[in-house]
């Protein structure tokens, strides 16, 4: 009886409790400190193939079987200055994260209230584009990173364009949280087919791109018309506003203008 | 008390399941199971947590002082959470994305702290361990459970192999949205603590009160 009180006395005196602690303290952190380290560059490599996997999906180049690395290789990664249109040569592609930027006050500008249609708030100064090369080193397709919020959550997607830098080749959206079976039809191939070959700007060059309520029918403008996804109404109003923001005078236009003379 | 190596590790599957018999740890069971490639994943790494954080917790339970033994099992639990996440964003990167936060929450899963503190701190390492996976698998049993019904009916599909043709594409079967929402998990759950307490008449529990035979 009386070695149980000394045992249970010893156990939580003072100098044995912080002794204790900082054991565990010390162990525990010494197991976390390995893990995160040895596993980093793991980690960051499956974000980065991640990364390249939306990107050849949206002008469906991913192919069942093949490394997505080997595939990335027909895709040329750049950095665009949005308010020229201009490539900014002296930063690396690869490296370069618009939506890391857009939070750095140094490095992103906040959209005017009139501008900002699709209430992103800031966006980079710098943007990422990429264009796909056929064998002749001539454009293919142009790949554009567009996002923006939708009825729940910032839908983050690509737009590919033809290098008429006006015709649709696909969107996809990678990162949302939309109302399961409702707007996270955004996923759906059968409403991606759709895009396709729908034209952005109308003769005014302004972006006339809209997802619709209902289905689109042969009326005028449907050209620039996606049919809605049934019950997801304000999803669809999302994806509209921020293709429009996107597209914009404020978005990648300049420098779709001058990839559509020629000058990409 | 079960006391047999066996009783432990599976009484926690029916008999004294914490999800269906406690009723713990039934947010996370709420929000991964709309499809059955995360809940699988989410079983893996709640029962390995559970099985080390109880074995560990057992292995220095003579040394931890009674003042803070729920911030030593607190600390551990966290460790090994972190180290599991760690684990799975290296090697299950797109499922372990499905899962964001509730990897993490594994944490604050009343199982987890539950079976360390009621069980590891007074029995033996090996039983200990042997209590850990078995509450594990209870929970899992639960989530696989919940998780099936929800993908096939939700989206007639298993793993993401499509079971049932749905009618979008040209098939018979028109999903049923409200099973990919929280709620549907809620209703499977109850549904389950039902069966199970018509197969094991000795979970019903005796109601608190009676009310009062009317007299007139």
């Amino acid at each position: 009886m009386s070695d149980r009180g000394t045992e249970a006395s010893r156990r939580d005196g003072a100098a044995h409790t912080l002794l204790v602690a900082l054991l565990v303290s010390l162990v525990c952190s010494a197991l976390v400190a390995t893990a995160a380290v040895q596993l980093r560059p793991r980690q960051l490599k499956n974000e980065a193939v991640n990364k390249q996997r939306n990107i050849l999906q949206v002008v469906d180049l991913l192919e069942e079987g093949k490394s997505i690395e080997e595939l990335f290789k027909q895709v040329d990664a750049k950095v665009v200055e949005l308010a020229s249109g201009t490539y900014v040569e002296d930063i690396d592609a690869a490296e370069y994260d618009q939506h890391e930027a857009a939070k750095d006050p140094a490095l992103s500008v906040p959209i005017p209230k009139e501008l900002d249609i699709a209430n992103i708030g800031r966006r980079a100064t710098l943007a990422n584009v990429y264009l796909v090369r056929d064998s002749g080193d001539e454009v293919q397709q142009i790949i554009l990173p567009v996002y923006g919020p939708g009825l729940w959550s910032t839908m983050y997607g690509f737009i590919a364009l033809e290098p008429d830098a006006n015709t649709v080749v696909g969107l996809q959206f990678y990162e949302h949280e939309e109302t399961p079976g409702l707007g996270d039809q955004v996923d759906n191939t059968q409403w991606r087919r759709l895009w396709r070959g729908k034209n952005i700007y109308n003769e005014l060059g302004e972006p006339a791109i809209e997802v619709i309520r209902g289905k689109v029918t042969d009326a005028t403008g449907s050209q620039h018309q996606v049919d809605g996804l049934s019950g997801a109404t304000l999803t669809g109003r999302g994806v509209t506003n921020l293709l429009r923001y996107w597209l914009g005078e404020h978005g990648f236009r300049p420098y779709l203008e001058r990839v559509g003379e020629g000058e990409g | 008390m079960s006391d047999t190596a066996r009783d432990v590790l599976f009484d926690p599957l029916v008999d004294n399941n914490p999800v269906t018999v406690q009723i713990l740890g039934i947010c996370s069971a709420l929000a991964v199971t709309t499809s059955l490639l995360p809940a699988l994943l989410m079983c893996l790494a709640l029962t390995s947590v559970a099985a080390f954080a109880s074995a560990s917790v057992s292995l220095i339970r003579h040394q931890i002082p009674n003042n803070i033994r729920i911030i030593v099992q607190i600390t551990i639990i966290a460790s090994l959470v972190i180290v599991v996440d760690q684990l799975l964003k290296a090697f299950a990167y797109e499922t372990s994305k499905q899962l964001s936060v509730f990897v993490g929450l594994i944490i604050t899963n009343c199982i987890v702290l539950g079976r360390t503190e009621s069980y590891a701190m007074k029995h033996g390492v090996r039983m200990s361990l042997l209590d850990g996976i078995g509450n594990g698998l209870g929970y899992s049993l639960i989530l696989i459970l919940v998780a099936t019904t929800r993908e096939l009916l939700g989206a007639g599909t298993l793993m993401g192999i499509p079971v049932f043709r749905l009618s979008t594409e040209g098939g018979w079967f028109y999903p049923n949205g409200m099973m990919l929402l929280p709620p549907s998990a809620f209703f499977i759950i109850g549904l389950l603590i039902w069966l199970a307490r018509t197969w094991k008449r000795a979970q019903v529990e005796q109601p608190d009160f009676r009310i009062q035979e009317s007299v007139e």
